[in-house]
């Protein structure tokens, strides 16, 4: 399976998730869109940036507190969340979810397809 | 930060606080340089204007060679420093945008709020047309006039 297959894998599995909006590879250090799956409308470009930047940022502060980077990232809004797995490579996965998403399957399904982009 | 056209400042102010850019520099294409921020000798503003013009000349006649439109922005990446030029149509004529950022940033911020700066240049352009028109041939010239201008020697 090609690298370009195995992403798009990874988001079929993520998309289909019930209450999963779209998602997207982002390489973290880049902040650019590797691959992604979204709905119209929606600019993954920007999602690219900011949550690359964000997860930048949190692994940085993680590793200056001395803990670990994190493994798994939910930034809750008023209308949805950003759902964000870090990988090897500097890769992201990342999901938009509305309010009734099942975020537990969303959970284990993105640090799944993570794991298998490695 | 240094500008000639004082309604190019909050743009600009803006996509600085938001991109965390070190260094940002606006001309035309004709070598007259609108506005800077970071630079702190006019010798070096005048060599990155004349580089990135010409990079930026390069880069479309590449794509004009290649049958494509033209490039939205060349990105140099580094390990310490990287560098993204982007030239854009305003309604004072097609400009440049030469930025500078570190790693505390990522190309994709800096092409994201680079894009908003734009937008927002493009709606606080002045309607009318400048003073005088700036040619080609006058490259050297405005260069240094625009120089003297913003720093003030």
């Amino acid at each position: 399976m090609t690298a370009m297959t195995a992403a798009t894998v990874a988001l079929e599995r993520v998309t289909q998730v019930p209450g999963v909006r779209g998602s997207l590879l982002i390489s973290a250090v880049d902040g650019l869109v590797v691959a992604e799956r979204l709905m119209d409308g929606i600019d993954g470009r920007a999602i690219a940036a900011l949550a690359g930047n964000l997860v930048q940022r949190l692994g940085r502060a993680t590793v200056g507190a001395g803990i670990q980077s994190p493994t798994f990232i939910h930034l809750r809004g008023n209308a949805g969340s950003v759902l964000a797995a870090p990988g090897a490579n500097d890769l992201v996965l990342v999901a938009l979810v509305g309010l009734d998403a099942n975020l537990g399957l969303a959970r284990i399904e993105m640090l799944d397809a993570v794991g298998r982009l490695s | 930060m240094r500008a000639l056209e004082p309604w190019v400042l909050e743009p600009l102010q803006t996509f600085l606080a938001e991109s965390s850019a070190r260094l940002i520099l606006l001309m035309t294409t004709s070598g007259q340089v609108i506005a800077q921020h970071g630079f702190s000798r006019s010798f070096e503003v005048m060599t990155a204007a004349a580089l990135g013009s010409a990079i930026v000349a390069s880069t479309e006649e590449l794509a004009r060679i290649m049958g494509s439109p033209r490039f939205g922005a060349v990105v140099h990446g580094g390990s310490r420093q990287s560098c993204m030029l982007s030239a854009f149509g305003t309604p004072r004529g097609r400009w440049i945008g030469l930025v500078v950022f570190g790693p505390e940033t990522s190309v994709g911020i800096v092409q994201l709020f680079f894009d908003q700066m734009v937008e927002e240049l493009v709606s606080a352009a002045p309607r009318e047309p400048p003073a005088r028109l700036v040619l080609a041939e006058n490259f050297e010239h405005e260069l240094h006039s625009s120089l003297k201008e913003l720093f003030g020697r």
